[in-house]
């Protein structure tokens, strides 16, 4: 890759699915090869532009896009080594999402209108991981919200227009919110860039009354779709959507750039030990703990399988605000690598709850007893995801919640260890259950609503192979967790970069 | 002078007269009239404007705005005539 | 001079229309080939016109070799180029549209000459130099305005734009008699030379006061500014759906642009900030209220309408801010975001009102709760509403995204927090109604085949809508480049 072509990359990456999908409308209904292909095209080049920018940014290179839209007012995307954390996990995801949506609605209505949106919503997605300052995070925060909005309404049925009128109502709110935070964050300080370490540090002592205001207000903007409890209220109402849609939601763009949004907030406009000093991190850390039981809580009484999985993303999303509450690199660490974990570990688990509504019709947790001898490889995957999800070694989620652990005692917070405890205990609570039934209660006489696809294999193939191979990310996520370019690794790097060391 | 002003004053006074009308009374043929009454008395008052002394040409810019002012007048007041014959007659019919 | 006058770009923004209409009426069978062409021609011109603005500054031109204070001036600074660029590329869209919309004939042949004249009015009242010439283009846009929108034959669009023709007469009266306080005053029309004599003289603060209230108040009651947009609602629902567009994001418009031409350019020594507060309020009283009703509406077109209220009441905000801000990049700021708002209403609101007319016809009717159906089976056009609504809203990447911004900025920045309430309350119920119609796209009606149904409705709806979403927020720094660009004052 020549030079002169870094400043293109980050927005050639957000086109790379922006126009195909801007085709996608287009594309007559029953044409089913063109909407495919244009599909796949849009994610694989993406993959492949990410990949060039990951060897880039590893080799120091800097690549920025930067568009005036007024005097004072930039859209920047910028590739910095938090940034890349976040569009590897979303572009690698949405690959395989694709692949699992052309399956999952292979006969339903209106697939290009959906594939159109879908391909947007990873657009605004990746707008969100690249902005470079605050202005360029609104901007593709808000873009999100509208791209996710017909997603979530797609099925037509009342219950899907009702969940998507709740999904707007919060994420618009919080979105004012976080505007006027930013304006007012742009009136003291002008234009807002992220940088490792932060910004704000050398603001006036008279200011900081203002400061912890404008925090509140990007928190508040931000905990909605990071689902922050009380912002949460919207994520169980969305279940009502396709289940490709909830993995989108769920791991791949929404509640991840609410969480993303944070880690920003915090690293790189306010910077961690600034944003400690004025107690922020205190009030981050009690609202995510309390997060984090509430969620387990709730979700040990669910007994749909996609709402128990959506309370336990209210919970392990907040680990990520969680990591970065603490002060201390490890904890960091901890955090940021959740992001990736928890992504690839919940991505697998609603494929899998997608798998068992489509092929056996299963879709509450009372009626999962024996599919995993029905289905052994999706519930395969689904066991590795939930033991991921509960802290099994050497599954990736381990990995996150020892160094969040370690971050506790390294700040010298020993409660995060009683909050990591309790959690974990209630995860297993939530968890184990579904893993019993599912392998060694004996099938039922006939399932809910089977569907026999003719493969050979429990179900058709776009749909089990994703999962699939999700689950192996989180083995190998775990298992090669000190290997180069490794989630784990990568983290590293962004902390040693965060605290300057 | 005093003449300029009466003649002015005159206008202005029509104007507010013409304005209370227009507020006050709903049929629509009374409410033309009393727009056509502000008209002709902001036209006073241009009119008073021109006057520059006996003997002096008056000035020709405010017999000119009045001119025109007169012809935009008519027309609005015909198409609102129309208009709302257009509704009379519906109501008769209907 | 004479044979360059026929050419200039300036003239023929205001000749060819008129010639148009000329056209249209003597050769009424060819009424819509000589339309498209006679919009075609003037929107090149405009274009001509901004493109030279571009690149020599703000024109003149001074008609029939008179001096200034007798003659018909014409000029064109950044201001007026703005809103002349949008007002023609939308007139064209409109005109696009019109061309396939009118089913009965009689009503296509009535349509076209009234339309053009409407759009000459509209490029003079743009580019006139002078008070009295603005007077004259007022009333031609006020009688063509309310013509096409009666063009239905309608009770309810007959009576509605009965009321709005008298509305807009009492309005152009008031304007009329601060023309004459100001000439008493002055002895001058010439937009600069009065503004110099204001600023010379504040001897005759009391008359120029009367002028300004007298001028503002009539030309707020033509803007709807509330509580003077009683009218307004009925009025742009029940016109056909292309006169709905125009009326809705030109002809309001055409008001607003004058109000703030006289706040900031003519009466600028003598509105302090407590009038400019006032003005502010009611604006704040428009976003609150216009949205509020647009949100109880059942009709889509009522709702678009009650949403225009709205939106005019977001453009008063910014009076008070320029009121406190001293010259310099923020004012530039705030001047630029509220052409910005301006221009983006007036593409995003043509297109809703175009993309409506279309739910209107398929539907046979245009009750919002029963709207589902029909904007299932029109792809393009719910997706032209729903970027048309998401710059209503002020959603990023529109054009209001990035005025609402920088009013909020400048809000702060000037201790007047309290508009961000507003602004913030207005985009909420703003997306509530926004969102209130598109939720109906999403139900378990038959899927269409293809995106494009109807391409001569649907294209001009969506181009519109895209203008007002992508272009003007990812591409609005020319526009600050333009606004620099001003009149050098008098003759």
């Amino acid at each position: 890759m020549s030079l002169d072509l870094a400043p293109l990359l980050p927005g050639t990456i957000v086109l790379s699915s922006l126009l195909p999908g801007v085709f996608i409308f287009l594309v007559r209904e029953e044409n089913h090869l063109l909407r495919t292909v244009l599909n796949l095209f849009g994610a694989v080049l993406k993959l492949v532009l990410v990949g060039v920018m990951i060897w880039g940014v590893y080799l120091g290179q800097v690549f920025e896009t930067r568009v005036q839209i007024a005097p004072g007012l930039e859209l920047v995307l910028h590739a910095d080594a938090l940034s890349v954390l976040f569009v590897t996990l979303s572009t690698v995801l949405w690959l395989v999402t694709t692949v699992y949506a052309i399956g999952y609605l292979e006969h339903s209505p209106n697939r290009s209108r959906f594939f159109g949106f879908f391909s947007l919503c990873v657009s605004a997605t990746v707008g969100v991981a690249l902005a470079g300052n605050l202005l360029t995070f609104v901007i593709f925060y808000e873009i999100l919200t509208l791209a996710t909005y017909p997603l979530v309404a797609h099925r037509g049925t009342p219950e899907a227009t009702r969940g998507a009128k709740i999904y707007l109502a919060y994420t618009l709110s919080g979105g004012l919110l976080l505007l006027v935070g930013a304006v007012w964050l742009r009136t003291l300080t002008g234009p807002v860039d992220f940088v490792a370490g932060g910004v704000l540090r050398g603001m006036p002592a008279d200011m900081h009354r203002e400061l912890v205001a404008i925090f509140a207000l990007l928190l508040a903007g931000l905990g909605v779709k990071a689902a922050l409890v009380p912002l949460h209220g919207w994520l169980p109402q969305s279940m009502v959507a396709p289940a490709p849609v909830s993995s989108l939601l769920h791991a791949v763009a929404v509640v991840k750039a609410g969480a993303f949004g944070i880690l920003r907030v915090v690293f790189d406009v306010y910077g961690v030990e600034f944003s400690s000093e004025l107690g922020l991190l205190a009030v981050l850390a009690a609202l995510a703990s309390f997060t984090i039981i509430y969620g387990s809580l709730m979700a040990l009484t669910q007994d749909g399988l996609k709402k128990r999985l959506a309370y336990s993303t209210v919970s392990q999303v907040s680990y990520i605000a969680l990591g970065a509450a603490l002060l201390g690199p490890i904890a960091t660490v901890g955090g940021m690598v959740h992001l990736v974990h928890q992504g690839i570990m919940k991505i697998t688990l609603f494929f899998c709850a997608g798998n068992y509504a489509e092929t056996l019709g299963v879709h509450n947790v009372s009626q999962m007893d024996g599919v995993g001898r029905r289905m052994p490889l999706t519930t395969l995957a689904f066991s590795v995801g939930a033991l991921g999800m509960i802290g099994i070694p050497p599954i990736a989620g381990f990995v996150s919640k020892w160094y969040l652990g370690l971050g506790g005692v390294e700040a010298q917070q020993y409660w995060v260890l009683l909050v990591l405890g309790a959690s974990t205990l209630l995860n297993a609570g939530y968890f184990l259950p579904i893993l019993y039934r599912a392998w060694f209660r004996p099938l039922p006489n006939e399932w809910p609503h089977e569907h026999h696809f003719g493969t050979r294999f429990e179900t058709m193939g776009a749909l089990l192979w994703p999962p699939v191979i999700t689950a192996a990310f989180c083995l190998v996520a775990g298992l090669f967790a000190a290997a180069p370019f490794s989630p784990l690794e990568w983290a590293q790097l962004i902390a040693r970069r965060e605290y300057g060391l | 002078m005093t003449a300029q002003f009466l003649y002015g004053g005159a206008g202005l006074i029509l104007f507010v007269l013409g304005l209370w009308s227009f507020l006050v009374h709903a049929p629509l043929l009374r409410k033309l009239i009393a727009l056509n009454i502000m008209g002709g008395g902001v036209f006073h008052v241009l009119i008073a404007v021109a006057y520059r002394g006996d003997g002096v040409t008056p000035d020709p810019v405010p017999h000119a705005l009045v001119l025109t002012g007169i012809v935009v007048a008519v027309s609005a007041t015909a198409l609102a005539l129309v208009l709302g014959a257009r509704l009379q007659d519906e109501q008769r019919q209907g | 001079m004479y044979s360059n006058l026929l050419t200039d770009p300036l003239v023929l923004c205001i000749t060819l229309p008129l010639l148009g209409a000329a056209l249209t009426t003597a050769l009424p069978r060819h009424a819509v080939p000589l339309g498209i062409l006679a919009a075609l021609a003037t929107c090149s011109a405009a274009v001509t016109l901004g493109v030279d603005v571009w690149q020599h500054g703000a024109l003149r031109l001074v008609l029939g070799g008179w001096e200034p204070e007798l003659a018909i001036g014409l000029r064109a600074d950044g201001l007026a180029v703005a809103l002349a660029l949008m007002a023609n590329l939308v007139a064209l869209g409109i005109s696009v549209y019109a061309s396939g919309y009118f089913r009965d004939p009689e009503r296509m042949r009535a349509f076209w000459p009234l339309w053009l004249l409407l759009w000459a009015a509209l490029n003079g009242l743009f580019l006139a130099g002078d008070l009295f010439n603005l007077y004259v283009m007022l009333e031609l846009l006020g009688i063509t305005a309310a013509a096409l929108g009666a063009l239905t034959g309608s009770r309810e669009a007959v009576s509605a734009n009965l009321r709005y023709l008298l509305v807009g007469l009492l309005g152009s009266i008031s304007y009329l008699l601060g023309v004459a306080l100001l000439y008493t005053a002055h002895g001058t029309l010439d937009l600069g030379l009065v503004a110099r004599a204001i600023a010379a003289n504040d001897r005759l603060f009391a008359v120029d006061a009367a002028a300004l209230v007298l001028m503002v108040s009539g030309l707020a009651l033509k803007a709807a500014l509330f509580p003077l947009h009683f009218w307004l609602p009925p009025a742009h629902a029940n016109a056909p759906a292309p006169v709905s567009a125009a009326l809705s994001a030109l002809v309001v418009k055409a008001s607003v642009y004058l109000i703030i031409r006289l706040w900031l350019d003519l009466f600028a020594p003598i509105t302090g900030l407590a009038a400019a507060m006032f003005l502010a309020l009611l604006g704040a009283a428009a976003v609150v209220w216009g949205s509020w009703r647009a949100l109880r509406a059942e009709r889509l077109k009522l709702l678009a309408a009650y949403s225009t209220v709205a939106q005019i009441g977001y453009l008063f905000l910014f009076l008070p801010l320029l009121a406190v801000t001293p010259p310099g990049p923020p004012r530039d700021n705030l001047l630029a975001a509220l052409v910005l708002m301006a221009l983006t209403h007036g593409f995003a609101k043509s297109g809703f009102f175009l993309a409506a007319g279309l739910v209107q016809t398929n539907a046979g009717h245009d009750r919002i709760d029963d709207l589902g159906g029909t904007a299932q089976r029109l792809p393009a056009t719910t997706f032209a509403i729903a970027l048309a609504g998401s710059a209503l809203i002020g959603l990023p990447p529109s054009g209001s995204f990035i005025g609402k911004w920088l009013l909020m900025q400048g809000a702060i920045e000037s201790g007047q927090w309290w508009w961000v309430i507003v602004v913030t309350t207005g985009s909420l119920l703003a997306s509530a109604y926004v969102f209130r119609v598109l939720s109906r796209a999403f139900g378990l009606e038959p899927t269409p085949l293809k995106f494009v149904t109807d391409a001569r409705a649907e294209v001009p709806a969506l181009l519109l809508s895209l203008v007002a979403v992508a272009l003007l927020g990812l591409a609005s720094g020319p526009l600050w480049t333009l606004l620099a660009l001003r009149a050098g004052g008098g003759a």
